[in-house]
């Protein structure tokens, strides 16, 4: 580098950075401060209760059977979404039928890409009403009328989507999914993009079916780009406070229902913070979020570490 | 992303770059909603300041407020919409020259916790809804002012009479906290069951007295196509008000007692809990709920009652007033208390009765002086005519509204419970004191409700639910006597 290029560099980062460590950074250390208390949320009286908090958070069945839900989430959200998004992506972009021509995508896929693409322009708040329609425990909710019609299920017995325990992170993880996938599929779509056709053509000469040419041409090539969806979608399976919180049974408040079958960390964590009067305990589930979103990046980063080939 | 990333390992890669903040937006997206929360002001001493707000008292004026000064109202906006209060701050600000600032608000905790913090919160607030700061949470950081220099000044409609002396007997008893009433609970609630007086009529049914009535109209109903019961059932505090009476009409005010003082034997061992929990299954057990009510919200479940899908709901005496728009204009709302089971202590028309919407004057409020002035003057027979007209509710106010104000049907009839009541209210105050114990029970009931446990295993699960709240020491400060 020449010279006075770092001097150059550090003005530029002086006031992000100083942002940074009093919005992001001072706030946690104020929390896991406040996490070694019994502080109640309304005002500054508290006293220090050492680790009590974290130990009873151990024994807090609610709170493990939240993080239990999470990595559920985890697991299921990144992996459904970025499979569907591969596939659609793919069809769109060298999934139609070989012509001599080239490669290209299957009849219509430019209308497609849009069409999938609506979902994402939609907030969480309206995904919830919307899914909620379609959930909706009585002959109103779109299944269950639909259902009712064909005769599957008994007008008098409607299914409880929400309220049934074995199915309702499902039910929560078909939105998220439905949601996500035209993102990652306009995402996938344009790194598909860029990957050289000649590569493709020259694998079609040398008789590779579709089959072949996704996984030993379209994925490598797009590893990068899976990495990164991964990574958002890990921050969306961490949270989902937002849908958990406006569509499930009420515990008291926050969703979570029904008998904490839905309950993530964050509800639960606001549960006790908002609701319970138990900030500080709160203030120890926030910290131990944390250190899992922590553990959880530096894991999907190495476990996804790849070679790179350039093109 | 086609050109290269690594140029002999000099600067980061573009690809590494957008890794990198990938990571971190992980490791923060969750953490900022917690952490706008967590993040409290530094604490700031009182800031009341006597020379600006207090004014010299007088007979009309005994707390000395201040011509000219402002005074800071937040009111939650529900239910009962917030005109009343704007209704009020102009009679205020015509009368005693006081300006008040307005804020009505669903989110109470949002807007307020800060400032409650930060030591500026608002002069009055009415801390209601499903946001509301817990009065347990807010008493127990030493943030509410302790009302009975309210309650022990003269009332605005007889000066020889005290303002707690005005009020409806028992209606104080939510607010109180260790003793000391902190909260008044400004509108007066019943709870029970609520029908169509138009679907009755048409069906020939007569509003059962006993649960055996209540079950056979229940089944006539299912046989015409009609749910028997609704009930919330996304919100299961709602279906808890019908648990919860009959357990209170079973066993008398003693049963009551046993569950809001934490009794060993509340559930468990408890004959009318027993009784009750099994009343209500036996709806659940013959099918006699509304097909899906379990997985209504409030609004859903009730608009389908009004729409004839069931013959009856529990709800408290908002209900009429929340579905206003719903309500064809021939439906008759009606009250009816919970029926009774044979060999119960109390009467047929003992209700769950009492006073919600908590009103509350932050012992940091700025204008003190005025903000007990405001709420002296919301137990006057005038400010309580207009509540009744802009809110369509009644107040804790004895005979607090002109025989002039024409009510509407659901709320005549509550009136007419209410007379009928006589003494015979009763009223569960563990749900404001533990709210954790309160959201256990909600619980059960919901899995109970669903099918998925019996009643021996509701039992178990509220006798935990009191034993853990027990253990508490806190908890020992509270007594239902």
């Amino acid at each position: 580098m020449r010279k006075g290029q770092y001097r150059f560099v550090a003005g530029f980062l002086l006031v992000p950075v100083a942002l940074y460590l009093i919005f992001v950074i001072w706030p946690y250390i104020q929390t896991f401060g406040y996490s070694l208390t019994d502080w109640k949320g309304q005002s500054q009286t508290f006293s220090f209760v050492g680790l009590d908090n974290y130990k009873a958070l151990f024994q807090d069945d609610v709170f493990l059977e939240a993080i239990w839900h999470n990595i559920q989430f985890l697991i299921f959200i990144p992996v459904i979404t970025i499979l569907l998004a591969l596939f659609f992506a793919f069809m769109l972009n060298a999934g139609g039928r070989s012509r001599a021509g080239g490669v290209q995508g299957v009849a219509g896929s430019k209308i497609y890409k849009i069409v999938y693409f609506f979902p994402q322009v939609l907030s969480l708040a309206i995904l919830a009403v919307l899914f909620n329609a379609v959930y909706r425990s009585d002959g109103g909710g779109l299944l269950n009328g639909a259902l009712i019609k064909i005769g599957l299920v008994d007008a008098d017995n409607p299914v409880e989507w929400l309220n049934e325990p074995n199915v309702v992170l499902w039910a929560l993880m078909v939105a998220v999914i439905w949601q996500g996938v035209g993102f990652y599929l306009v995402l996938f779509s344009a790194a598909m993009q860029s990957i050289p056709r000649d590569i493709y053509e020259a694998a079609l000469i040398d008789g590779a079916n579709r089959n072949q040419s996704f996984f030993r041409i379209t994925l490598p090539l797009l590893w990068d780009t899976v990495q990164t969806a991964w990574v958002y979608l890990g921050i969306v399976a961490m949270d989902m406070f937002v849908l958990v919180s406006s569509m499930t049974q009420n515990m008291g408040a926050y969703g979570g229902g029904p008998d904490h079958h839905s309950d993530v960390m964050s509800t639960v964590m606001m549960r006790n913070f908002l609701y319970y009067g138990k900030s500080g305990y709160a203030c120890a589930m926030g910290v131990v979020m944390l250190l899992l979103t922590l553990v959880l990046s530096v894991v999907t980063l190495r476990a996804t570490r790849r070679e790179r080939i350039e093109f | 992303m086609g050109s290269t990333a690594h140029q002999g390992g000099e600067g980061v890669g573009r690809r590494d770059l957008i890794k990198r903040s990938a990571a971190l937006g992980l490791v923060a997206a969750p953490g900022m909603s917690l952490l706008s929360a967590c993040a409290s002001g530094g604490g700031g001493g009182s800031n009341n300041d006597e020379g600006n707000t207090k004014g010299k008292a007088s007979k009309d004026n005994p707390f000395g407020a201040k011509n000219g000064s402002k005074l800071d109202v937040v009111v939650f906006k529900g239910g009962y919409g917030d005109d009343y209060a704007k209704a009020w701050e102009a009679d205020f600000g015509k009368k005693l020259g006081i300006t008040s600032t307005h804020t009505g608000t669903q989110e109470i905790t949002g807007k307020l916790q800060p400032r409650f913090n930060a030591g500026n919160p608002p002069d009055l607030v009415d801390d209601s809804g499903a946001q509301q700061i817990k009065i347990d949470v807010l008493y127990k950081n030493g943030s509410l002012l302790d009302l009975s220099e309210v309650l022990d000044a003269p009332s605005v409609d007889d000066p020889s009479k005290k303002v707690r002396d005005t009020l409806i007997p028992g209606t104080l008893d939510p607010g109180i906290q260790e003793g000391k009433v902190v909260a008044l609970n400004y509108i007066y609630t019943v709870w029970g069951l609520w029908y169509s007086g138009k679907l009755f009529k048409e069906k020939g049914w007569t509003p059962p007295k006993t649960w055996d009535g209540f079950l056979t109209i229940c089944q006539d109903a299912k046989k015409q196509g009609i749910g028997g019961l609704a009930h919330q059932g996304k919100y299961p505090y709602y279906i808890n008000v019908a648990i919860m009476d009959m357990i209170a009409k079973k066993g008398g005010i003693d049963a009551v007692k046993a569950i809001d003082n934490l009794d060993p034997k509340a559930f468990v061992g408890s004959d009318a809990a027993q009784a009750g929990i099994e009343a209500i299954y036996e709806v659940v057990e013959k099918g006699l709920l509304m097909p899906g009510t379990n997985g209504l919200t409030h609004t859903e479940s009730q608009t389908r009652w009004n729409q004839y899908k069931a013959a009856f709901i529990t709800c408290g005496s908002w209900l009429e007033n929340e579905q206003l728009k719903q309500t064809p204009t021939d439906f008759d709302m009606k009250f009816l208390p919970m029926p009774l089971l044979s060999g119960s202590k109390m009467p047929f028309e003992a209700i769950r009765a009492g006073s919600g919407e908590p009103f509350i004057i932050p012992a940091k409020a700025a204008n003190l002086p005025g903000a007990k002035e405001f709420m002296r003057r919301m137990l006057s027979k005038e400010w309580s005519t207009l509540f009744a007209k802009e809110a369509n509710s009644l107040t804790i106010l004895q005979d607090g509204v002109d025989p002039g104000v024409k009510l509407r049907p659901g709320t005549q009839s509550t009136v007419e419970a209410s007379k009928a009541a006589g003494s015979n209210t009763f009223r569960y105050l563990y749900p404001d004191w533990y709210s954790e114990m309160d959201t256990a029970i909600q619980n059960a009931s919901n899995e109970l409700m669903a099918k998925r446990i019996q009643p021996k295993e509701w039992l178990k699960r509220c006798q935990a639910a009191v034993d853990k709240q027990a253990k508490d020491p806190a908890s020992k400060k509270n007594v239902h006597s």
